[in-house]
Parts: C-alpha cells; sequence; structure tokens
C-alpha cells in the first residue's frame, strides 16, 4: 500500500509539471518581479524535493545495502 | 584585466586541488583508485560533485541564453523536469548500478552490460555509441573556456590561447588526480557557482534599478510580455522535454561517478536535495536571461535583440543562409557575461567569471569518464590488462585523457561551435534513448543482449536521421512548422524554428517510446541469459552462492 501511494505521488508530481493553467499569464507577479509560471516551477522544485524525501524514508532499497555488507563481511572473514 | 587575473588565481586553485591536494592518497595507481577513488567518496562531495557533473557550460550560459530568447518557459523545460526525473533516476538505477558495482567490481556500465548480457561485441558497440555521443561536449567545454577568458579579459586573451590553458588546466588535474581530484574539482566549482549565481542575481538586480521596475517595464512591451509567460512553446513541446532528464543517467560519467559512493547511504542527500541544487542554479541564471531585455543601454544586447526581431518578422521572405546568420547573431549564450561586464564592479565580474568557468570546465568528468570506458572496455576486455599488468593499464587511461584533450583542442580551434551545440542537442535525445538499456537491465530479467544491439542500432539511426534531416531541410523563420509529411490530416514530420517535430512532440519521445518497445520486443523473442547469470542480478546472496556452485 504505501509503494501504491508512493507510485501515486511520482505519477501525480509528473502530471503537475504540465501546469496548462498558468500557459498564457504571467499574473500575479510573485513579491512583484516574479512571474506567476515561474514561481509555480520554483515551488514544484520544492514539491519535487519533498516527494524525494518521502521515497528515501519510506521505500529506501535496504536489501541491497544488506547484500553489499553481507559480501563485504564474507570477504574479510575469508581473507 | 582583473577579472582575468581572478579567472586565472581560480584556475590556479583548480590545479592544487586536483594535482596537489590528493598526492599522497593511497591506491591511486591501481585502476579503483584511480577510476573510482576507491569508491570512497563522502556523502557530501557524493552530492556536489555529481551535481556539479551535471552542470556543464550549457546548463549555465546555454540555460540564460535560451531565456533571453524563449522566457521564463526555460525553468520549466530544462530545470524543474530535471528536478524530478533525474534524483528519480538516481534513487532507482544510481543505487541498483552502485550494489552491482560493488558486488561484481564493475567499473564502466559496459561492463555490465557484458555481464548481465553475455555478450562482448555488443558491449564494445555501446561503449563506442557512449564515446561519440560524449565527444561533443569536451569539445565545447574548451570553446566555452577559450570564449570565456577572451571576454573576461576585454580581448587580451586570445581564444586559441584561452582554450589552450583551460585544456592544460583540465588535463593536469584529471591526468594527475584522477577520480578523486576530478570529484574534489567539481564540489569546489559547485559552490562557487551555488554562491556567485546568488550574487550576480543580487548585484545585477541592483545595477538594473530593482527588479520589480524591470518586470513592469517588460509586461507593458507587447515584444517583451509574451517572455514572461509559456505562449510560444506548445505544451506538446513542453511535455517532450520531460524525456530529456532520462539521459542523465544514461551518461556515462555520471553513472561511473555513482560507483564512487563510500555508502549506499550517500545518495539519500543526494536524491532530496537534487531539485533544490538545481533551482538554486537554474532559477537565477533564467530569471536574469529574461530581465536581459530589459537591458537597453549594451550594445551587445540590443544587437541580439535587433536579430531577433528582423528575424521574426522578415524572416518568412530570407534565404535560409540569411535566417541561419541572424539566428547566430541573437544567440545569447554570452549575455550573463555581457550583465556582469555592465553591472558587476570588476573584482566581483572576476569572481563571478571564475563561478562561470567553473560550469565551463564540467568537461573533467567527460575526459576521465571516456579514458576509464577505453581502459576497460576496449584495453582490459581485449587482453591489455592481462598483457601487461594493473599499472600499464591506468598509465594507459592516462595516456587516453593527453590524446583525447589534445584532439579535442584542435578540432575546438578548427570548427564553428554551432557544429557541436546541435551535436549536444542530438546527444541529449541519443543518451535518453539508450536509458532503457540500463532499465532493462536491472529491473527485467527477461531482457536479453539482441534487445540492447537493437536499442544500440535504432539510437544511432534516429540520432542520424535527425541530424540528417534538420541539415536537408532548413529551419523555417519564428512563427508556425513547415508540415513536411502529413497522414490523413494528421502532421506526422514537421521542421520547426528550433528543431523537429513528430506528431507535434519532439524526437526524444518517439526515440525513447521506439528503445522501449525494441527492448521489449526483441528480448521476448531471442534467447535469455543462462540462469546463473540472472540469478546473480536478480536472486540476492543466496541465490548467488547457488549460482556459483553450480
Amino acid at each position: 500500500m504505501k509503494k501504491i501511494l508512493l507510485v501515486f505521488a511520482v505519477a501525480v508530481l509528473y502530471i503537475l509539471h504540465q501546469d496548462f493553467w498558468f500557459w498564457r499569464t504571467a499574473h500575479p507577479l510573485v513579491f512583484g518581479f516574479v512571474p506567476i509560471g515561474l514561481f509555480y516551477h520554483g515551488c514544484y522544485s520544492i514539491a519535487a524535493s519533498l516527494v524525494m524525501w518521502l521515497l528515501v524514508k519510506f521505500a529506501w532499497p535496504s536489501n541491497l545495502e544488506r547484500e553489499v555488507e553481507q559480501q563485504i563481511s564474507e570477504e574479510e572473514a575469508n581473507a | 584585466m582583473i577579472p582575468a587575473i581572478v579567472v586565472f588565481v581560480y584556475l590556479a586553485v583548480v590545479l592544487y586541488i586536483g594535482i596537489f591536494a590528493f598526492r599522497h592518497v593511497k591506491g591511486k595507481e591501481q585502476a579503483e583508485g584511480f577510476f573510482l577513488a576507491n569508491r570512497s567518496i563522502g556523502p557530501f562531495v557524493f552530492l556536489f560533485s555529481l551535481f556539479g557533473t551535471n552542470m556543464t557550460a550549457f546548463a549555465i550560459l546555454g540555460s540564460s541564453g535560451h531565456a533571453f530568447t524563449n522566457g521564463i518557459v526555460t525553468f520549466g523545460l530544462m530545470a524543474s523536469s530535471s528536478g524530478l526525473v533525474i534524483p528519480l533516476t538516481i534513487f532507482l538505477i544510481g543505487t541498483r548500478v552502485w550494489a552491482l558495482g560493488k558486488k561484481h567490481g564493475f567499473m564502466t556500465p559496459v561492463q555490465m552490460f557484458r555481464d548481465r548480457w553475455e555478450c562482448s561485441h555488443i558491449g564494445t558497440l555501446i561503449s563506442f555509441v557512449q564515446a561519440a555521443l560524449l565527444v561533443p561536449y569536451i569539445i565545447i567545454g574548451i570553446m566555452g573556456g577559450g570564449t570565456t577568458l577572451n571576454a573576461v579579459s576585454g580581448g587580451l586573451v586570445p581564444y586559441w590561447f584561452g582554450g589552450a590553458i583551460v585544456a592544460l588546466v583540465v588535463m593536469g588535474y584529471v591526468f594527475f588526480g584522477g577520480m578523486r581530484g576530478t570529484a574534489w574539482v567539481n564540489t569546489f566549482q559547485t559552490a562557487l557557482f551555488l554562491i556567485f549565481g546568488a550574487a550576480a542575481l543580487v548585484v545585477i538586480g541592483v545595477g538594473m534599478g530593482g527588479y520589480r521596475t524591470a518586470a513592469q517595464q517588460m509586461l507593458a512591451s507587447p515584444a517583451l510580455a509574451p517572455l514572461l509567460t509559456r505562449e510560444r512553446i506548445s505544451p506538446l513541446y513542453f511535455f517532450s522535454y520531460t524525456f530529456i532528464p532520462l539521459s542523465a543517467i544514461a551518461f556515462p560519467h555520471i553513472l561511473i561517478f555513482t560507483l564512487t559512493a563510500g555508502k549506499m547511504a550517500h545518495f539519500k542527500k543526494t536524491v532530496i536535495l537534487y531539485p533544490l541544487c538545481i533551482m538554486a542554479v537554474w532559477l537565477p541564471c533564467v530569471f536574469l536571461g529574461v530581465m536581459a531585455n530589459r537591458v537597453t543601454d549594451v550594445p551587445q544586447i540590443r544587437a541580439k535583440q535587433e536579430a531577433r526581431r528582423v528575424l521574426a518578422t522578415q524572416g518568412k521572405t530570407m534565404t535560409p543562409e540569411a535566417r541561419d546568420q541572424l539566428r547566430e547573431q541573437s544567440a545569447a549564450d554570452d549575455v550573463i557575461l555581457q550583465l556582469l561586464d555592465r553591472y558587476a564592479p570588476l573584482w566581483l565580474a572576476g569572481l563571478l567569471g571564475a563561478g562561470i568557468m567553473a560550469a565551463v570546465m564540467a568537461s573533467d568528468s567527460q575526459i576521465l569518464a571516456l579514458s576509464t570506458m577505453f581502459t576497460k572496455d576496449v584495453f582490459a576486455f581485449y587482453g591489455g590488462k592481462e598483457r601487461f599488468g594493473e599499472t600499464v593499464q591506468v598509465q594507459a587511461g592516462r595516456l587516453f585523457i593527453v590524446i583525447i584533450t589534445i584532439i579535442a583542442y584542435l578540432v575546438a580551434l578548427r570548427a564553428p561551435e554551432t557544429i557541436f551545440e546541435l551535436a549536444i542537442q542530438y546527444a541529449f535525445s541519443g543518451y535518453a534513448a539508450l536509458s532503457p538499456l540500463l532499465i532493462g537491465a536491472l529491473f527485467w530479467k527477461g531482457s536479453t543482449k539482441w534487445g540492447a544491439l537493437a536499442v544500440t542500432v535504432w539510437v544511432i539511426a534516429t540520432v542520424v536521421a535527425v541530424a540528417v534531416f534538420q541539415s536537408v531541410v532548413p529551419a523555417p523563420a519564428p512563427g508556425p512548422a513547415v508540415v513536411i509529411w502529413s497522414l490523413g490530416g494528421t502532421e506526422v514530420l514537421s521542421r520547426t524554428p528550433g528543431g523537429t517535430a513528430v506528431f507535434g512532440f519532439m524526437p526524444v519521445v518517439p526515440m525513447v517510446l521506439g528503445s522501449a518497445l525494441l527492448m521489449f520486443v526483441v528480448s521476448l523473442v531471442t534467447a535469455k541469459p543462462a540462469a546463473t547469470t540472472i540469478a546473480r542480478y536478480f536472486g540476492g546472496p543466496k541465490s548467488l552462492e547457488r549460482a556459483d556452485a553450480h
């Protein structure tokens, strides 16, 4: 279930990249000089970072890490 | 001359870091030590160096130039899409490649492909295609170095000399410092352009009299207001660009760099912070590129705007050659340099020039990657290591670094830059279309070497086809695309002012989908590798023991 939710979050973020709703307007100018389309994609970058944090927190491939550590300790024991 | 002196000091610091800072490190005469820093890079250097490796001259100078011409869309096209796709591929693919590298000792992607699919010459072909797509970056890096030194010295340092200095500095620290020297130089460079990107934003903003006024003036101008929206770019084109960042993990220098992490946990910070680093570098570059349109007292910027205006209003009645000439005049890759020259005090312009130089010199990791590929995929694979030994293997890699740098420099002196800028555009699509090789190898037991061969041949064919098409059919004037082939009222193939469209998409979309389809279909109907081989990749340690026992 956790993995399905994470896949869903990534898919939603991918779709949100196509922000057709701000396509033809510069308004409002955030802080008086940043066009809304640029501000949106700045916020999008922050959202991408948050989703990456969720992936690292809840879907980290720790099995790969364990396999490598196990092999290293076996090699050290053999040596 | 002060900015040029600052840049020269910067080059000396870089040379020191790359060559001398690690001269006592153990094992650097072994292949793992020289090419992979003994797989022991720490988390901070791993993040900054991986990010810096991706931030080429194209990313820094090209982004502001693209934004100058196309507006704020540049950030969504190239930065925020990369902020999602690149860390995602590092998370999914980079971590797996790292683990396999640790377990089986791989140092290049092709070593892994050869082992995974039990192939030899197909691996050589993949290595050749990867190298061919990488060389233009090295040439562009040397060209960028020559241009930047020439610009910051006010013409006192000639282009050929500037290019030679940059080539020598890069060659020096890659030759002596290997991966560890290159990684630390990249870390230093990334810190520089993160700091100076922000400094440039503030200094130029103050010089222009504040961004609020500039933004209002642009909105009031019918010619400039569209640059603050995305109305000049079609949504399909915008969507297509989300396929381009797939190229990042397929670049050999990026994938080889993922093998250098000391622990898999080092990937965590990189994956999480990568989108923020991209934002920190690209947002100032794109914003400054857009705002440069409001600068009216810099003749070079005015000339670019005038060329753009003539192209837009009279382009349709001009010859293709005249249009190309105007395009060259309106090219704005030096727009950040022009802004610094106009608004930054001399000493700061020097520091900012050093920051730009840092981006230009990102070709170091590409040179090292080519050397690693030559040494492991060709020299060692065809018996060189067994015949001559480990130390000669590293010396062969070093000799290759010298040869490739000299060739790149000689080519940079003689060939026009635009050819290699185009080649880089093809390279992005080519590498993106190679990404199904990695996905097939790492995630699908059923993938085969024949599927890999089909993908590689497809990539060669499509990159050549797009290049030939764009050279045969001249680019139209700004405005609607020229339809070359339509089927039942649907536009199949069009020539756009900036490139090619297939069903309205950039060529990268059919290239990637075609690669994925070929990998799937050809693998389905061809013989799989031995079960023992597949077990080593998908079965975990117990299966590995079983496989070895058989």
